[in-house]
């Protein structure tokens, strides 16, 4: 691999951007591929072009069919968990999500909670949800969980998040806390996309403690990034 | 793709602007059981630190050797484990896949 393709590649995922390395096993020759361009020494006849495209498009690494011993390496942006409410179960689950290779912004503007004492080595958000959102981008990669217990912080991003292409959803509280917030939802026009919302959050693991719940909380965003959201849960 | 990736990748441009020869090993190709999924990186650097893995740890030490070779010739090498391959049995590919890893020299 050429120092400047090292470098390429390194440079798209800071910025979320999807790019392919296309290599030739006989000799290690490569190119570079994006949605709008192929560069490098390795010269792509249009059909591999069009199918690695393809496998760039669904994130899938794979040899290409049409010629033999060419491999290509998808880079698609990290999975994201955005996580509203900076408590004590975020404090849990913001190093958890990070091992288990999320991209993780924890969002509060209460300056008392979303500290770096409290959160050594997590990418803070003092916006309120909705500017830290918008700042931020919803996109396919991306879980949201709502965790403040506070309507003024949760409700807002609930709002941005029930549209959005976000991947999960869900949010803290008991079931009447969750009615309560249904009912407020339906006012603001959101009822239809209500049953996106993941409540009680997280996979029924029978835990109390914050560590706890924030090990069923990553579960089930897990579970919902591999399985979809119509699990069948056993219960 | 996640973060690993995001930290292997860093780490290479660290190794490579210290000084240090590196090479990176890719899965090419899984038959079976394996447990890496095609796309899966490993970099070694020239004192032979490695992160990310090409398998459940069963051929991480085979592949760092060759990558050693290959920062030494600069040559790739696409290297096959599996049981029907004498190699692998001593290598230990236990899970009963085959695995073809490409190791590549990071100029």
């Amino acid at each position: 691999m050429k120092r400047a393709t090292l470098a390429r590649v390194a440079a798209a995922r800071s910025r979320r951007q999807p790019l392919m390395v296309v290599t030739r096993l006989a000799d290690g020759a490569q190119c570079l591929l994006d949605a709008a361009s192929c560069e490098g020494e390795l010269p792509l006849p249009a059909e591999q072009l069009a199918e690695a495209r393809g496998f760039l498009s669904s994130g899938r690494s794979s040899s290409l069919a049409g010629a033999a011993g060419l491999f290509a390496r998808a880079y698609v942006p990290s999975p994201r968990l955005l996580i509203v409410g900076a408590v004590h179960i975020a404090q849990a689950l913001a190093p958890m999500a990070t091992a288990a290779g999320f991209e993780v912004v924890v969002i509060d503007p209460r300056g008392a909670f979303a500290s770096a004492e409290r959160f050594p080595g997590v990418q803070l958000s003092d916006e309120w949800p909705d500017e830290a959102l918008g700042r931020l981008g919803l996109d396919a990669a991306t879980a949201l969980v709502a965790l403040s217990h506070d309507p003024k912080l949760d409700d807002p991003a609930l709002e941005l998040a029930l549209p959005s292409p976000l991947f999960y959803i869900g949010a803290l509280g008991s079931r009447r806390t969750h009615e309560k917030r249904l009912e407020r939802l339906r006012a603001a026009g959101l009822g239809e996309l209500t049953g996106r919302i993941h409540s009680p959050i997280g996979l029924d693991l029978g835990g109390r403690a914050p560590a706890e719940i924030a090990v069923s909380i990553l579960a089930e965003v897990i579970q919902v990034r591999y399985r979809g959201d119509r699990v069948e849960t056993g219960a | 793709m996640n973060t690993d990736d995001d930290s292997l990748f860093a780490n290479l441009q660290q190794w490579r602007a210290a000084g240090k020869a590196a090479a990176l090993a890719t899965v090419v190709s899984t038959w079976g059981s394996s447990p890496r999924p095609e796309g899966s990186h490993l970099a070694v650097d020239e004192a032979g630190h490695f992160i990310g893995s090409v398998s459940g740890g069963c051929i991480e030490g085979a592949v760092i050797d060759a990558a050693a070779q290959v920062m030494a010739s600069g040559r790739p090498q696409l290297l096959e484990f599996g049981v029907s391959d004498e190699q692998a049995w001593q290598v230990g590919l236990a899970c009963g896949g085959r695995v073809q890893v490409f190791v590549e020299p990071v100029e």
